[in-house]
């Protein structure tokens, strides 16, 4: 097939597209893994203390769990839209959007991990002279990394496919090449953009299983049912 | 907030909510589409996840399904199904996306619900001389409702959610009410429409929650036997972070 063929005949795959498109790909790709890396960053940093916060008053614990269930079934084009007029047109609308849903299962995820630390661990930290910040930081959360990092690879995960609807306000990374491709039925620029999300989430995920080994090498030994 | 109160203006005026792009009729177009996609995701997903469940083998592929679908996106299939030779055909690229994203956790939750089974009960019921269609019937079924129900509630307003994408490649839906105010660059009609389609997911997840409940078998007998309270809260967390979706 001669070159710029495939984009005449507007097939599902083109490496005349890939070549000629490829600053764009490449920008597209870069906004997609920003926004994604911000709004799992953000996320945990304000998942991390309403988990503790519900650990440590019941009273907090159900309206936290269910406000983060509630915000969870919003769908995803109505809450970009919900966000619109407290940010206007921008990438925030579409990061918040994303930080309400990874709650949801990132503080359900730290909570279980914080509970499953054994409390024999804890009296003997205690007894170790340990002080509540330091029993945190140095014997619970490490013991809890296995659940939180299996919520961060689902909210990780998630957030690379959601981020796609981003485009209807003009931040959606590989999505705005997927809504522009639907505008004028470019199959190519379609396919190639969501191979790329796809292909995204897995390695995401990966990046995030290698981390995880790296962290918690005591686990490895009886490595099991933390995925 | 001035967006607000034009909103509701939006919400309050008569001729917004009759009429082919009408609230009712997109209302009507929503809830149909969700019915259709929820019958026939559960006519495909039941069957096989109790049977999985009962031979018990096959769980790795149920639960691999349920999070390989996480990772694609909702609106590249939309759209990819769109531009595939089905997009001439109505409707059947919207039904069919929709479809798959119900499928996972109705197959995992259905799974998990009947493998967890109380092993016991089966073994008793087993021994009582129950054939296997009994056994499904009349034990395994039950026990597993609750997680059943859990599945086709999650699955459920994922379809509302999607339903609400189809509107991007302009099918049908409340979420036409949205891309329509985009296009007109009408922020109190996209907010108006956002908050139309927010509520409606939560009432589905709502009327869902309260049907579990209801329907759950094993209820109606506590209820007759309080002594007999061996039975796991209906609306109970899933544990393993592979069913929350």
């Amino acid at each position: 097939m001669a070159d710029g063929n495939c984009l005449i005949s507007n097939e599902w795959i083109c490496g005349e597209y890939v070549r000629t498109r490829g600053q764009e790909l490449t920008d597209a790709t870069l906004e997609h893994v920003w926004i994604t890396l911000a709004s799992v960053a953000i996320g945990l940093v304000v998942a991390f203390p309403l988990a503790l916060l519900a650990r440590r008053w019941r009273a907090v614990a159900g309206p936290v769990l269910g406000l983060t269930t509630i915000l969870y079934t919003v769908p995803s084009l109505a809450m970009f839209s919900l966000l619109l007029p407290v940010f206007g047109i921008s990438a925030a609308v579409v990061i918040t959007g994303l930080v309400l849903y990874s709650l949801t299962i990132l503080v359900r995820n730290i909570m279980a991990g914080l509970a499953s630390v054994p409390e024999e661990a804890r009296e003997a930290a205690r007894g170790m002279g340990y002080g509540p910040l330091r029993l945190l930081f140095g014997v619970e959360l490490p013991l809890a990394l296995p659940a939180l990092m299996a919520g961060l690879r689902i909210t990780t995960v998630s957030t690379v496919s959601l981020t796609t609807v981003g485009a209807i306000i003009g931040y959606g990374g590989l999505g705005n090449l997927i809504y522009e491709g639907m505008r004028s039925f470019f199959k190519a620029e379609v396919l190639t953009a969501s191979v790329l999300c796809v292909a995204l989430a897995v390695v995401a995920d990966l990046l995030l299983l290698a981390l995880q080994r790296l962290l918690t090498p005591w686990t490895r030994k009886s490595r099991k049912g933390t995925a | 907030m001035d967006v607000v109160a034009k909103a509701w203006t939006w919400l309050a005026t008569g001729s917004h909510w009759t009429g082919p792009d009408g609230v009712w009729h997109r209302l009507g177009q929503h809830l149909f589409l969700t019915f259709v996609c929820l019958a026939i995701a559960c006519a495909v997903a039941l069957p096989i996840a109790v049977a999985l469940g009962h031979i018990g083998k096959g769980g790795a592929l149920a639960v691999n399904i349920s999070n390989a679908g996480r990772a694609v996106p909702t609106f590249a299939v939309l759209v990819l199904l769109l531009l595939s030779p089905l997009g001439s055909h109505g409707q059947w690229p919207t039904i069919i996306a929709l479809v798959l994203f119900a499928i996972p956790p109705l197959l995992t939750n259905a799974y998990v619900g009947v493998r967890e089974a109380d092993r016991e009960v089966v073994e008793a019921a087993r021994g009582m001389g129950m054939t296997g269609g009994q056994l499904i019937r009349r034990v395994e079924l039950p026990l597993a409702f609750p997680l059943v129900m859990t599945g086709v509630r999650t699955a459920a307003v994922q379809v509302v959610a999607t339903a609400t994408l189809a509107a991007l490649p302009g099918g049908g839906g409340l979420g036409r009410i949205i891309t329509a105010g985009f296009r007109l660059t009408d922020t109190p009609q996209v907010v108006a429409g956002a908050v139309l389609v927010a509520a409606l997911a939560l009432v589905v997840e709502g009327v869902f929650v309260v049907l579990g409940l209801v329907l759950d078998p094993m209820r109606r007998r506590t209820g007759r036997r309080p002594a007999a309270a061996q039975r796991p809260p209906a609306d109970q967390a899933p544990t393993s972070p592979a069913l929350t979706t």
